[in-house]
């Protein structure tokens, strides 16, 4: 048996494994949920999860599963299957993977539990519609469109009121599924819960701020689970609550996510699953950290918008303007904002071929922050889950040159 | 006399079309993306509604913009604003569709000297009744929007007018689309393609003058007969660019009887109610219409409506042609084919990006396919 390396031992993440532990233990129970006599709903991960809490439906997050599969370096194998199905190779791999799962229990955990009911909120992309659609048809179950309109430039009253009114069809419509009625008290309770657990991420991905920076982008990567799958439960406020005390720790004892952190940098957009671990050590390679991304910054996007006492109330435009759901200039105002939060000393774009509404605009928000904080950029051309648009010889290359511009901005 | 020229030169330089109606007219002309641009909006205004389709092929300042893996009308009208060629245009008018319009409007917004930039944000969901309502808050919105960047008011009476214009031109279209389908050589698959497109770029009181014209000319002519087969076709997609498809299908024997296409049937489908209230009456149209896949209303509409059409036009055989990068439609296209398959309807699917594939390759495929019907 090989050393552990100490050097190595000490920066790894702690509280990984109670994640591990949680994560395991919430997909053993959505996939035993009919012997327990509990309905599970499928909803996106910008979907309004709390009124699924109050009704004590597991929701269960496919794009998680689109993650998992290309963390566990299924993807290519699923992306190829679905195209056999007839899914052209230039839309999501997150869809067509967890689409190719369903008829044969494929990916990493043997297919997602059998949805009673599929909600999805159109706030991340239009593609979730296409691919609920899909599954709908597929499982022959409900499903439930949230929609909220796109706010290219502000939010009007006319939207308010449209998402408003969805919010009180949902209900109905879980009423209807559960055949009871909803708690609206419970619902402020789950909300409270919410919110708090959205505060806790926010403050863990804050100790990146420190510097050297105890998590880097890549952790919350994976840390962020909980926000998504388990949001509005005591669970995940316990979980992050335990992760933040860690992070502090690490501060106090001066233990950096990477050995000798000298730069700093932003990531832009979904991660690429299958090469984390390299991508985090080609940059630590050159002394930089991925230290924020507005990716896992957008599961506490919307706490400006949440009202912890009002809940129901704050829920439309909770939901409606979200990162992602927002105009480019916008997001490149919020760009430059995470740049000065946490010092970044450049950014690292994923054009992501996957998600379109998060790819297109990143050129003009490149220029933007060019313009506005001059900071070395970088742009990779990759996908989320599809290995075959990945050359790794190529992105080391444009990773070298940017560092070296790095290196001589700050020199 | 009619002259069919006027439309194919239309058609091969639309922009070059837009400058001569800019230098002539003072109608103010406004460029809009998609099928659920509500033109009578546009028209009540005083303004000529020109829909955008793409004409630069060199695509070098969109680069800048927006990646390659977006679909051949986006990068191409990006590239058309970006070189100035779109700058007759008083406005431009993105309805909300798909992701790719829907980032486009930002970068048009953010980087596009054309004064007036609207965005009709529609609701996603066609089938529920806060969804109608929300609807027609969205063209409300656009009517004020349209006045007060325009500066003149838009009267109910000027709607009502509007209205009955796109209704006359849409049953006219809809009336060479059945002369087409009795008689393939009057007007051919090209000529249709010609007038169609140009329907959606030109002055609508010229089209609305020329339309009935054309219908004569086109009676007056001698019934043809398709080459070969003659085996009867529907094409179905989202925009077709290319109408260099319809002597290839010609060709190999093929006779494109309908289609369900938003540059083509789905156009002129479904006319707007003329004695209710005029939004509520554009609104209850879009409605009832087939929805585009970037829209929903419910689970098996598009399905139903491409089986039932093939049946109703005696189709021997579907062709879809989509647009590489095209989303909404790639997402559809398995169930598609698979309710085609069911009800024993053969099927072929092309896929074309800003080209239609080679022209030795295609002509084969459609052989093979019109062979095997």
């Amino acid at each position: 048996m090989t050393e552990k390396d100490p050097e190595k031992e000490k920066r790894k993440i702690k509280s990984t494994a109670r994640m591990q532990e949680i994560m395991t233990n919430y997909y053993m129970e959505a996939k035993t949920a009919a012997d327990a006599g509990k309905k599970v709903a499928w909803i996106t991960s910008g979907g309004p999860v709390e009124p699924l809490v109050v009704m004590d439906i597991i929701p269960v997050y496919p794009e998680n599963h689109g993650a998992m599969i290309g963390a566990s370096k299924m993807g290519v194998d699923l992306c190829e299957k679905a195209e056999e199905m007839g899914y052209s190779i230039d839309l999501c791999s997150y869809a067509r993977s967890d689409i190719a799962c369903s008829p044969v229990n494929g990916g990493p955990i043997g297919g997602l539990p059998r949805p009673d009911m599929l909600i999805c909120g159109n706030n991340i992309c239009g593609t979730v519609l296409k691919w609920y659609e899909i599954q709908a048809r597929y499982y022959n179950c409900p499903l439930f469109i949230f929609d909220t309109p796109f706010c290219h430039t502000g939010y009007s009253e006319e939207v308010e009121k449209y998402v408003k009114r969805q919010i009180g069809e949902y209900i109905a419509f879980l009423e209807h599924e559960c055949g009871k009625k909803f708690d609206y008290d419970r619902l402020e309770e789950v909300g409270r819960l919410s919110v708090a657990g959205q505060r806790l991420w926010q403050d863990v991905l804050d100790t990146a701020i420190h510097r050297p920076a105890p998590l880097s982008a890549i952790d919350a990567f994976i840390h962020m689970a909980l926000i998504v799958t388990l949001r509005g439960t005591q669970q995940a406020i316990d979980y992050y609550t335990l992760m933040l005390a860690e992070m502090k720790d690490r501060i106090a004892q001066g233990i950096g996510a990477v050995p000798r952190e000298r730069y700093r940098l932003l990531w832009d957009n979904i991660p690429i699953w299958y090469r984390m671990k390299w991508l985090s050590e080609t940059f630590a390679a050159h002394d930089a950290c991925l230290v924020a991304d507005t990716y896992t910054s957008a599961w506490c996007g919307s706490l400006k918008h949440l009202d912890e006492n009002n809940f129901l109330a704050s829920m439309p435009a909770g939901y409606t303007r979200i990162y992602l759901n927002i105009g480019v200039d916008e997001m490149a105002g919020q760009v430059v904002k995470l740049v000065d939060k946490y010092s970044a000393d450049g950014m690292v774009m994923h054009s992501n071929r996957s998600c379109k509404p998060y790819s297109f605009g990143q050129y003009d928000i490149q220029r933007f922050v060019r313009e506005k904080r001059d900071i070395p950029t970088l742009i990779i051309e990759a996908d989320m889950v599809d290995e075959r648009h990945f050359s790794e010889s190529q992105i080391e290359t444009r990773i070298d040159a940017f560092m070296e511009m790095i290196r001589q901005q700050k020199s | 006399m009619i002259n069919l020229e006027t439309y194919t030169k239309i058609v091969d330089d639309p922009l070059a079309y837009g400058w001569r109606c800019h230098a002539e007219s003072p109608k103010p002309i406004i460029g809009y993306f998609c099928s659920y641009t509500p033109e009578e909006l546009i028209l009540a205004a005083g303004t000529h509604p020109f829909r955008l389709f793409g004409s630069s092929r060199n695509i070098r300042l969109a680069d800048e913009h927006i990646q390659t893996y977006s679909c051949a009308v986006v990068r191409s009208t990006l590239e058309d604003a970006l070189n100035g060629n779109l700058s007759f245009l008083a406005g431009t008018i993105f309805p909300h569709t798909c992701d790719s319009i829907q980032r486009l409007s930002d970068i048009w917004r953010i980087n596009v000297a054309i004064p007036f930039h609207c965005d009709i944000v529609l609701p996603v969901k066609l089938d529920t009744a806060s969804a109608r309502d929300y609807y027609t808050d969205a063209l409300k919105q656009l009517k004020a929007d349209l006045v007060k960047h325009l500066g003149s008011p838009i009267f109910d009476a000027d709607l009502r007018q509007a209205i009955k214009k796109t209704n006359q031109i849409k049953i006219l279209l809809k009336k060479l689309y059945e002369l087409h389908e009795k008689n393939p050589a009057a007007p051919t698959g090209h000529e249709l393609f010609t007038i169609m497109r140009a329907s959606m770029i030109m002055d609508r009181d010229d089209l609305l003058a020329d339309l009935p014209q054309l219908i004569e000319l086109f009676n007056g002519r001698p019934a043809g007969k398709p080459a070969g087969k003659g085996k009867r076709l529907l094409l179905a997609g989202s925009v077709c660019e290319h109408p260099d498809i319809y002597p290839i299908i010609e060709e190999a024997g093929g006779h494109v009887v309908w289609d369900d296409f938003c540059s083509g049937a789905r156009y002129f489908d479904g006319l707007i109610d003329e004695t209710a209230e005029p939004l509520a009456a554009i609104t209850d149209r879009y409605i009832r219409r087939v929805a585009c896949p970037a829209k929903h209303s419910g689970l098996t509409d598009r399905a139903d409506h491409l089986v039932s059409l093939a049946r109703q036009k005696k189709a021997d055989g579907v062709v879809f042609v989509l647009l590489k990068y095209c989303d909404p439609h790639a997402f559809d296209y398995p169930y598609l084919k698979a309710a085609l398959d069911r009800e024993g309807l053969p099927n072929l699917l092309i896929e074309v990006s800003d080209q239609l594939p080679a022209l030795g390759q295609l002509k084969t495929r459609f052989e093979a396919f019109i062979e095997m019907l």
